[in-house]
This record gives C-alpha cells, structure tokens and sequence, in this order.
C-alpha cells in the first residue's frame, strides 16, 4: 500500500488548504421542529370550561408561561377553584399568587419551583411534585398527595406544605418564623440530608409513615440551626445531627402541637391521626441561638 | 507568666492639653469607649488600643486639640513577616477565631485605573463645552431587542414590538446595594431620598426593605439574596427592579455575613431570624447548583411580579467572563459585576484580600465575551467594586460598562472614614451600627444632600470629561476603548483590556 | 499518522495570503466551557429496542433546562446489520479534515462501510459539519504488529483524531451504538438526525446550557468512547486533577470540556482495571470519611483503599451523570445530591430523568418512581439473550441509508 505522504509535506499543498472555508450557511430553512410537549415554548391557550366560581382548564401541551397567564386571569375574573387537568411538568404554577379563598387543584405531575413566593392560596397536587416547592412561600396551603423533590420550602416564611410521600435533600432550608407568620412542612414518609439546615424559625414534623426500614431522615439534620424545631417520628442516630442541635424528649406542650398538626395533616391527607400518634415523637432542637458567635476574631 | 495579649495598640490618641476645653464631649463621641473622663484632673484620657482612627473625636473636638498617629512601634524590617501578618497569628493564636474585617481590599495590588488615560480631543477634532451645549448622560438598564419594528399610521411612524422595561437613570451612577442591618436606617432612608432626586436608584441589599422607605420604591432595586431576608410578595411588587445576588466582589464564594451584635429588634423583625444570633446568608442559594437554575430562579421572580427587570450580581472571579454569559443567556436583564476591591460589613479578610479579579478586567472581558457571542444588547452591565470618583466611572464606562455603582464612597460621603471596623457595630459616625444613640447622628435629609452633591459633582465631572473627548452623549463613550490608552501596564493586562499603550 | 501543518502566522506572509494558516477549530475558549443542563436516561433490561423518538419527546419536555446550544443522544443496539464492527461517527469541519481522517482509517483499519449519516434540514439547525459514518475492523495482524488489545487500539486511534487532525472530532466509537449530537436544541437535534428512524434498547439524551461561543458541535453531549457514552448535568471542580490523573494512564483530555474526564474514568475502571460498576461509582461519588469510619471492617478497608488509590478520580463539585453502555446504563449523582435525578420503572424498562415530567412525557403510568440516593447509583442491566432475540428482528424498519456498496479498503 502506497504512503500518500505527497500531498502533506509538499510545500504546495498548503496553497490547497489555504482557501478559506467560505461563507457558513445561516439563516432559516428547512422544516420546523415540531412542537411536541408542554416544555416547549409557543403553542395555544388552553381550553376553558367554566361554571359558576370553579373553572377547568386542560394543560396539555400549553407552556408555562401561557397557563400561568391563564390561571391568574380567571382568577381575577372571579374563579376561586381552578382544576388543571394533563400538567406535565410546567413550572412555576402559583408562583407569586396573592389570593384568598382560592384552590388550585392540580392533577398530573407539576414542575419546578411550584408556590414559589405564594402568598395565599390552596394548592393541591394529586401526584408527585417536582423541585423548589414553596421557594421563599409566605403563606398558603401546599397539600402533596405524592412525594416532592429536593429544596422544598427554601427560605419559607409562613404557611404550610402537606406531603403525603417522601421528601429530598435540603429540605427546609432557611425556614423563617416571626409572630403569627409561622412556616410549617409536615412530610409522611422520610426525608433525606440537610433537613432544615440554617432553620432560623418554624416547624418540620417528619413522619416515617410507611418504611419501617428505612431511615426517617438522613444526615446533617439541623446543621446550623439556631431557631425553630423538629418533630420526628423514629428513631434517629447521634451521628445524623448538625453540630448545632440536640435530641429531646418533647414536652407537654410540644406534644400538643404535635398533637394538633398530625390530626389537621391526617384529615387533610385521610389518614388515623391516632395510630399515626401511638409511636413517640423526637424533638430536635438548636441548643444555641448564635452558633457562629465564637468563629470570628475582630 | 503569660501576656494578656502581644497584641499593641495600633494607633496613638494625642491630645493638646492647652487646646483642650475639657469639655468631654470625644468621650461622648466615641462609639468604641476609647476615653474616660478622669474628674480628678478634669482631662479626658484615652485608652490607646481600642483606638480604630474613625476621627469623630477629631471632627467634634471644639479646640481641634486631638491628633491620632500612627503607633510607631518598631519592627525589624521584613518584606515578608511584616507587622501585619505578624499581629494577624497573634490574634489568632490567643482567640483560634477567623479574622473578621470591614470595607475593601487594602492591599496593594495593581490599580488599573490608575494606569489608564483619557483621551482629548484637538484641532482635528473639537471638543465640546459642557457649560453651554447639551451633555447627555441619560442610561437605560435592562434589555434591549436586537431591532425595532416601525411601521408607518396615519402618516406616522409607529413603534411595533414592545420593549422590555428598562430602568432609567439621569446619571450614570447608582448606589450599590448595602444591607440594613449591616449599615443603620437612617443610611438607607439618605440612599432613599437622594436616588429619588438625582433620577437614580438605590439597592436594598439583602436585608429587606424598612416600610419607612416605601414612599420611594420607584427609586429602589430590592434585593433577592440566599437569605432570602424580607422576600414577600409586598418586597418583590415593591422594587423596581429585583436583584439576584449570587455574590459580592469583597467575599466571592462566601455567604453574607451579619455578626450578632447588628441584629437589634428592628432588624431581627425585618429579617424574621432571632435577635442576636448571626445573620449568615449560606453561600450558595440552595436552589441554585447550576446555571439551568439560576435560569429557573430568574424567571420563577419574573413570573412573581409580572416581568420586572431581573438583575443578577457576580463577583469577578476568573472565568466571570464565561459566567456572565451564562448568566445573560438564562434570562438576566442587568449584570452587576462587583470587583475585589468591593466593600462590605463584615468579611473573613483572607477572603477579602486574596480571592477575586479587578473590576476593569471583568469589565473589559465580560464586555467583549458578550460582542463576540453576539448578545451584549441583551442585558445592561453594571461596574463596582472600589469606583473612588469620577474618573474611574469615565474610564469604567470606556472599558464597556453601561454605569457604575458605589457603595465605599457614597458611605464615604456620609461621614465614613473608612476605619474598617464595620463588623463591630460601633461605628461612631452612626453608619454601620444599630445602637441607637450612634444612628441618631445621620440626620436622613442631610445625608442625601451629601449624596446628591456628591453625585451631582461627579456627573458634571463626567460631563467635562466627554466634553474633552468631543461627544456630547454617553453612548458615544461607551465601550470606546479606543478613547482609553494604558500606561505602565504589561501587554498581557493590555491585551486583556482591548486598550492600546499611550503612543500608539 | 501526519501531524497538523504548523501555523503560518508570523512566517512572512505575502499579501494575498491574508487567510493563509489553516482554521483551527477550537471555537471554544481556551477556557473551560461550563454548562447547566438536562438529561434523561430508558434502558429496556429485556433487550427489547424501542424508538429514538422517545428519548426525543422526554428532552422535549425539558426544553427550559437548556439555551439550544447544544443537544444530543446515544442509541445502543441501533445498528443490527454491523453489530461486531466499530461504528464511527465523525463530524468534519471541512474537506480537508475529512480527507485526512479517511486516511488514517484506511491505514489502520479495515472499512467496511462508509457513508453520510442520515439527517434532514432543519430550522434552527445551522452550520453543521459534514456528519459520517465508518463501520471499522482490525485485523488481527495489525493487533499482532502493536501489541495491542483490540479496545486498546480504537481508544488510540480515537486519541489521535480528535487531539491532531484539525477540524475532525469522532463523536462515538463503540459496537452497535451510536452518539448524535450538535449545537441545537435537543429535540431539533433529534430531529435533525432523524432518530426516530432508530431503534435501541438503551437511549439517553441531554440538552445542553452551554456558556461559551456557540460553533462547535463537537462541545455537546454525549461524549463517548467505545461504547461507554456520557450525559452530564453539572460543572466538576476537580476537572484539574481528575485530567492530570487519566493523563498518567495514556489519555488525551482534549475537548475543553470537563465531561469528557468522566467517560475516560468509566473506561479506564470498567474495561482497563476491570472494577465492578458499583465500585468504580463508589470511587467518583466516594462515602464521606464520617461513614466510612463507622461501617464493618471489611468495608470499611475496601473504602478506605479505594479512597486512597482513586483519590485523584473523585469528582467533586454537583452532578448528575447518566453511562450508557453495552451492558445497559448507570445513573450516578454527586455525594451530596446538589444536582437532580429521579428514577422510574416500568416493567422491564428503566428511566432516569432531570425532571419526573420528563419521564411522566414517556411513561405516563410507571409502576413505581424514586428518587436516588446522593452516590448511589441506578443500575439497569441488559439481558444477553434479550439482545440477541431483538438482533434476530428484521433490520430497523425505515433506517433508510443511501445504498452504496460497501468500500473496503486500508490496512487488512
């Protein structure tokens, strides 16, 4: 076989490979991608049926932006229930509502960041949830019938998050409580690391309600907490705490709240509140409000 | 028998005994109980090592009889274990604590601004008088389409497609964001009251927004930072503008940081977290590990407030020119770039001082990143970091910024003396405190007058220099590197910055 | 093999020859790309092959996670008529580069098969490069001559084009599996090479976030080697040390991006040290030392080991990374989860996705769904004789190929 080594070394063949590469084919041809999801961009208004205060709105294959439009308008006009039907991962659904007396019900598996900055309404999702639930929420009621994904309630500020599944990482993160705006996530599987990490006010209960197995939550809990408290319904590991908590046996009056929360979570999500209430509880709390204070030198 | 500390005072209180009234007033003045009245002997005696130089006592002083030098202990001289680092392992040998410091990088590190010259125009070019003829410095912020759609009604022209909105600023000149908490109300209400009358704004920093400052929340970008402090729905329907604040150029990634002792009750209930305790915004937002969420979170506050201008504000780290573009193309209409010379409340000082780039290098590269990728009309650049007067806002805006913000100097202007004990929350001039008997001494509507003279005094500045260069509106400066030439700096910085050395 | 022509900057050039150095296609920065992105992952254990369109639908959905700067996807059991031959698919940037490329086939492989992959134009889609495919043998003789195991050899030969032919990339290399990718919005990449012409048992797809100048189909996911294909979601801080470690063992990092080190890790733990796939996960995503030092005793020596040898592998910083390969496909998060990744199964099929809605798109009732633990991987393992039972299936049905006879020709 012939080394073709000729037209490399020769000094004329770089005059061949000197011609530029010409102008590069731009602009539109060709067909149009087809538009086949609700991910993407463009497409109709969905379809509306309405009677009296209750509307219905079918989700399938409207992007985000389009339904979100759609759903504070019919609100504005009056709808104080609003089914979305067919939700296939479109985000931000509830994102910055700031109505009273309004239930969004949503049926299918919403996306990201759903009630982020809410600050009102009732949402019920019949499925699973995606990432960002309630992202920085300020009051409202977020009810899960499934599980939720990893950073739900970031920053929250007051009002409630129902899940009836299990929960992800970075759970609670950064909760905040002053006054009567009190935050509160009630989770009724089991949650995973960094749960209520940096809390700074508010409430998480964690139920473990069906894995006796598993763990009811995972490692790093409270790490950096140094407001607000934890109810755990399991058994949890010296080592699984952040530095900045302890474990204790809940009081009379914590068990009143732990009390309360349950039966309201358990006839929202129906369940028996008092079978739930047989097991003990654990309380998990920061025993120091400043746990950085001795870090720094001025 | 082991010393209390090794540590010597740093600086030396002198008082002219024959000057002195003896009236007291510097032990009064001094928010860090440098003195005491000795009755005895009716004088006022200082205790030298809580001295930091903040000059109230000086200022105060009827009979001008205080004096603060410098402690002129001697060291054996070391280019290498100076006094300095010397003092710094004292510290941390007696207390195992991380040093904690205030305001900018002081370190000498090359100052490019320095090293850059304007151009004028002569005899083949005239200049412009800026007293008689029209300057403008009127600056848009926010997003801007690649083309205009006109068509023709009526007989005239009418605009088609709808611009996004934009922030219009009279100057090219805002005041950066400053937390309240780490700096008092009284602050925000002059940074309030003068962004209202220059046609300006002014950020909230990541410590929410005081009701009292609501009747000017035209003029006001609020801050959305990983703390999330005072983001509610009334916050967000307030700002103008929401700004995401991924980092600061005095701490590049590392989290806010409030010490205990600035959490008084009206900042706790602001902030919603426990009077006391540290404020420690977490250094990442927990929702964003990467640029699809930035994205995510980018829109999520659009959605919230019905597409108000969503600016996101970087640290200048090395690769911020690629950072920027990510950060333009997930939807940001304002790119905030804090260099390392940025001031802040409170920093570990090994951060401070040894992490981060130069404002004029990120403005350079990230400019030229978004021309070569064909987006820089997507989103408007904002320079901070250290901006010291007007000059460098000139020579900023020829690098490629679109306006500058400034934080060090406007509080320089409220009577700062830039002492660098911001995190000790004593500042005698009643700026970055919370005790109430100190933020009593910042009167708001006298503060926004020093503000606005300083402002309105560098903007006239600005005007001469354009007027210098022959162009009489700010567009025509922006970006024209060809009006800046450098001076005593490498070809690499050079090349960097797209500027020619004088004389070419 | 040839080397590059050097540049001719510098070199006196006359006037005219203002072009005259040949473009060197490096349109990213030298500065590492980052990227923010989405990706999925279907895997039918039973070797049963499903369509590409698919795989296409579900990163459809997740149109939002990326800018349409980069888009791709790898299909195993795509190519039933060449199972037992190396699959190339090249993206050329001109003539010349694929002239170049071809000879060095030809000298050191034997080509059965040579022909433009199949695409069709459209909108969005611009620029691209000349997009072919080679289905490749080595003779034994050739082996005998290097010394090299068969694997061995196309990982070199991979390493040489896409590290010193200028304008060539080798976008996969592996036996009956194929990556298509370019700079585009997922689905219109999807479309564009026409996937759902395809059929494979595993598919996985990714839409990339890229922040870097857009030009360079070579820069988007998945990046493969053999047939071991990487999406990744995330940015890796220790791409300095993970490059220098795989540099040890003969590995060129030359495509600026810092996925491209996780495939080469696969390769060198999988096939060269022969680790088990829950190892060699468990030596990227590594427990942190606070579990180790509580498990038994035998794990804890085995973790302990790992952890000291394949330090330099660790990938630190968030991720979320899908392996595809001949045996089925992996999913794998960061030790502490920053990235997201859910799980879902249906029957025999496994999916993995960015977003639960991306796999609701394409299985809208799965029998169960999960999220995975941070570092713990989803494993989904391909049946052999499944594989050879959908082989035995007529050819993939409308995988329409320009009928040419089949070129043989280079070294035998």
């Amino acid at each position: 076989m012939t080394e073709r080594d000729t037209r490399v070394n020769a000094a004329d063949s770089s005059s061949v490979r000197n011609v530029p590469t010409g102008p590069a084919r731009k602009g539109p041809t060709g067909i149009e991608p087809a538009r086949i999801t609700a991910g993407q961009p463009g497409g109709a208004r969905a379809t509306a049926e309405r009677e009296g205060s209750r509307v219905v709105l079918d989700g399938k294959g409207i992007y985000y932006k389009t339904l979100n439009e759609q759903i504070r308008e019919e609100i504005e006009n009056g709808a104080t229930e609003v089914i979305l039907n067919n939700i296939i991962g479109q985000r931000y659904i509830g994102t910055g509502l700031a109505y009273e007396g309004v239930t969004v019900l949503i049926n299918g598996v919403p996306g990201n960041d759903l009630a982020a900055f809410m600050n009102g309404p009732t949402l019920i999702v019949n499925e699973n949830a995606q990432d960002g639930v309630a992202n920085t929420m300020n009051s409202g009621l977020v009810i899960i019938k499934g599980h939720a994904g990893d950073v739900l309630g970031y920053g929250m500020r007051g009002g409630s998050v129902y899940v009836r599944g299990n929960v992800g990482y970075r759970v609670g993160i950064h909760m905040k409580a002053y006054g009567s705006n009190l935050p509160l996530i009630v989770v009724g599987g089991h949650a995973r690391d960094f749960l209520g990490e940096y809390m700074a006010g508010g409430e998480i209960v964690v139920l473990g309600l069906d894995s006796d197995v598993e763990a009811v939550v995972g490692s790093y809990v409270g790490t950096g907490m140094h407001a607000g408290v934890m109810y755990i319904r399991g058994e949890i590991a010296d080592h699984q705490l952040g530095k900045e908590v302890r474990i204790a046996e809940p009081s009379e009056s914590d068990q009143a709240r732990i009390a309360e929360i349950v039966r309201h979570y358990c006839a929202v999500m129906g369940l028996d509140s008092e079978e739930v209430l047989r097991r003990p509880f654990h309380k998990i709390y920061p025993y120091t409000s400043r746990p950085y204070g001795r870090l720094y030198v001025y | 028998m082991s010393p209390r500390t090794f540590l010597p005072a740093e600086f030396k209180v002198v008082i002219d005994k024959e000057a002195c009234t003896q009236c007291g007033r510097c032990v009064h003045q001094c928010g860090w109980n440098v003195y005491t009245f000795d009755e005895a002997e009716r004088r006022p005696v200082p205790n030298h090592a809580k001295c930091v130089a903040c000059h109230r006592c000086v200022t105060y002083c009827p009979g001008e009889a205080i004096t603060i030098k410098k402690n002129e202990l001697a060291f054996r001289e070391s280019d290498s274990m100076s006094p300095a680092l010397i003092k710094g392992i004292w510290r941390q040998a007696e207390t195992g604590g991380v040093q904690l410091t205030g305001m900018g990088n002081d370190r000498p590190y090359l100052r490019i601004f320095d090293h850059l010259l304007l151009d004028a125009c002569q005899v083949t070019n005239p200049s412009i008088d800026p007293l008689r003829e029209p300057m403008e410095l009127r600056t848009f912020l926010g997003r801007k389409p690649d083309l205009v759609e006109v068509v023709s009604s009526n007989g005239k022209p009418r605009l088609v497609v709808e611009l996004d909105r934009q922030l219009q600023l009279e100057t090219p000149i805002l005041f950066g964001g400053m937390s309240y908490g780490s700096v008092s109300l009284n602050v925000h209400r002059s940074l309030a009251i003068a962004a209202k009358e220059l046609g300006t704004f002014m950020n909230t920093g990541e410590g929410g927004l005081h009701a009292d400052l609501e009747p000017y929340q035209d003029n006001i970008i609020v801050q959305c930072a990983s703390g999330r402090f005072g983001v509610d729905s009334d916050y967000l329907k307030a700002g103008a503008a929401v700004e995401i604040k991924i980092g600061q150029g005095a701490k590049p990634g590392i989290g806010g940081h409030l010490p205990g002792e600035k959490i008084d009750y009206q900042v706790s209930v602001t902030r919603m977290i426990p009077q006391g305790t540290d404020a420690l915004s977490p250094a990442p937002h927990h929702d964003i590990y990467s640029i699809e969420d930035l994205r995510q979170l980018i829109y999520a506050l659009k959605e919230a407030t019905d597409y108000k201008p969503v600016s996101v504000k970087i640290a200048c780290v090395h690769n911020v020119a690629a950072i920027a573009s990510g950060v333009v193309r997930a939807g940001a209409d304002i790119i905030y770039l804090d260099g390392f010379r940025g001031g802040t409340g409170a920093a570990p000082t090994i951060i401070r001082d040894h992490v981060g780039i130069p404002i004029e290098i990120a403005i350079a590269t990230v400019d030229q990143r978004m021309r070569d990728e064909g987006i820089r009309n997507r989103a408007s650049i904002v320079a901070a970091g250290g901006i010291r007067g007007s000059a460098d806002v000139a020579k900023a805006i020829a690098l490629g910024a679109d306006a500058c913000a400034i934080g060090t100097a406007a509080l320089v202007a409220l009577g700062c003396h830039v002492c660098q004990k911001c995190h000790t929350g004593s500042c005698s001039w009643g700026i970055c405190t919370q005790r109430p008997e100190l933020t009593r001494r910042i009167d708001a509507e006298w503060g926004a007058s020093q503000l606005v003279n300083l402002v309105h005094a560098w903007t006239h500045e600005i005007a001469e220099v354009l007027g210098a260069l022959g162009v009489n509106a700010i567009e025509s400066l922006r970006g024209s590197r060809e009006r800046l030439r450098g001076l005593g700096l490498d070809t690499a910085t050079l090349e960097i910055l797209g500027v020619k050395p004088a004389g070419r | 093999m040839r080397a590059t022509s050097p540049s001719r900057l510098g070199q006196g050039v006359a006037p005219g020859k203002e072009f005259a150095s040949r473009p060197v296609y490096r349109e990213e920065s030298e500065a590492r790309i980052l990227g923010g992105c989405g990706l999925m992952g279907v895997c039918n254990q039973s070797g049963a092959r499903m369509s590409g369109e698919l795989a296409l639908r579900s990163m459809a959905s997740m149109h939002d996670r990326g800018n349409g700067l980069g888009g791709g996807f790898a299909g195993y059991g795509i190519y039933p008529e060449f199972p037992e031959l190396f699959c190339f698919h090249l993206l050329y940037s001109d003539d010349q580069a694929k002239d170049d490329t071809e000879f060095y086939l030809r000298r050191h492989f034997r080509v059965v098969m040579e022909e433009p992959i199949p695409t069709k134009p459209i909108r969005g889609i611009e620029n691209e490069p000349i997009l072919w495919r080679y289905f490749l043998d080595v003779s034994e003789e050739r082996l005998h001559q290097t010394q090299l195991g068969v694997e061995d050899y196309v990982v070199h030969a991979v390493m040489d084009i896409n590290s010193d032919i200028d304008g060539a990339f080798v976008a996969s290399s592996g036996k009956n599996m194929g990556a298509f990718k370019g700079v585009g919005f997922p689905e219109e990449i999807g479309e564009f090479f026409r996937i759902d012409e395809y059929k494979g048992w595993t598919w996985t797809g990714h839409g990339r976030f890229p922040t870097n100048t857009p030009g360079w189909w070579g820069g988007a996911h998945p990046f493969a080697l053999l047939d071991y294909s990487i999406v990744h979601n995330g940015e890796i801080t220790s791409y300095g040390i993970n490059e220098r470690y795989l540099e040890m063992f003969g590995y060129r990092c030359s495509l600026q991006t810092d996925t491209e080190v996780v495939t080469y890790l696969f390769d060198l733990m999988l096939r060269r040290h022969k680790l088990p796939v829950e190892i060699a996960c468990k030596v990227l995503a590594s427990p942190f030392w606070n579990d180790i030092d509580r498990m038994p005793d035998d794990q804890r020596q085995l973790y302990t080991a790992l952890r000291m040898v394949y330090g330099p592998a660790l990938l630190n910083g968030p991720f979320a990374v899908v392996l595809g390969m001949s045996g089925g496909m992996v999913a794998l998060n960061d030790r502490i989860k920053l990235r997201p990744l859910v799980a879902a199964r249906h029957d025999d099929t496994i999916y993995v996705a960015s977003e639960e809605s991306a796999i609701r798109e394409i299985c809208p009732k799965p029998d169960e769904s999960w999220m995975p633990r941070a570092g713990e991987p989803v494993v989904a393992v391909v049946s052999e004789g499944g594989k050879q039972e959908a082989m035995k299936a007529s050819l993939s049905a409308g995988q329409r190929r320009i009928a040419k006879a089949p070129v043989t020709g280079g070294a035998q």
